[in-house]
């Protein structure tokens, strides 16, 4: 193998908020020239679809700022998800911040690895035709013989 | 201010997309080349520091004008 840097991430959650760190963090290492993979298990699966579908939750984050104080038992009601997912989506753009799939899109050209943990495809039935044609499937021992040799490992 | 072969405009966009399309920009060039770039994200400043020291890009000239950061680099 060539001395490029290598960086390692294993993305575990699935949010609209939470897709941003592994594909900037992804993206960036690689235009600096570092050899980056991406494993993606349990609810980190969701960022592989080829439709995504991803919302952003204020319940149970107390931290997220909000336009105006709504109480948290108003945050329950229906509708209120898809809302507040649509206006954090509409308050990236109009910052410039890229979209998720733009991102997405960014690591793949850049040959980031996209690598799902196949016993969590099997666990919540995942289809892999709904999933990236790039992702290939392995395990915990595949994660680290990449890892082992990264030096920088991220578990977000 | 140095004479450049290429010009980006990243006004507006945010981190990491001027680093993203900066990169890009570089890969199309010859080496000894010099890219010229416009950027609004004040995270600019120090990621365009970071982006040459590590790629090995010459930063040459980095300099703010009017809420516009001018960054000048230099292919390797």
């Amino acid at each position: 193998m060539s001395d490029e840097k290598k960086l390692a991430i294993i993305a575990t959650k699935g949010s609209l908020d939470w897709a941003y760190p592994p594909f900037i963090l992804a993206s960036t290492a690689a235009a600096l020239g570092y050899e980056t993979e991406i494993f993606f298990t349990f609810y980190g699966l969701a960022l592989l679809k080829k439709k995504l579908n991803l919302q952003v939750t204020s319940l149970g984050n107390p931290a997220m700022p909000m336009p105006m104080p709504v109480p948290v038992i108003m945050q329950t009601l229906p509708g209120m998800q898809a809302m507040m997912s649509s206006m954090m989506k509409k308050k990236m753009k109009s910052k410039g911040v890229a979209s998720v799939d733009e991102l997405r899109d960014l690591c793949l050209e850049a040959e980031v690895r996209m690598v799902a943990c196949q016993m969590t495809v099997d666990l919540f039935d995942f289809n892999t035709k709904d999933l990236l044609d790039e992702v290939e499937y392995a395990g915990a021992a595949s994660f680290f013989e990449f890892a082992g040799e990264s030096d920088i490992c991220l578990y977000i | 201010m140095p004479d450049f072969n290429q010009e980006l405009d990243a006004s507006g966009l945010n981190c990491p997309l001027p680093i993203l399309r900066a990169k890009k920009t570089l890969k199309g060039m010859e080496s000894g080349e010099v890219l010229r770039i416009i950027a609004t994200d004040p995270g600019s400043v120090k990621d365009f520091e970071a982006f040459a020291n590590q790629t090995g890009n010459e930063l040459m000239e980095a300099s703010e004008e009017g809420g516009k950061y001018i960054f000048f680099i230099k292919k390797k």
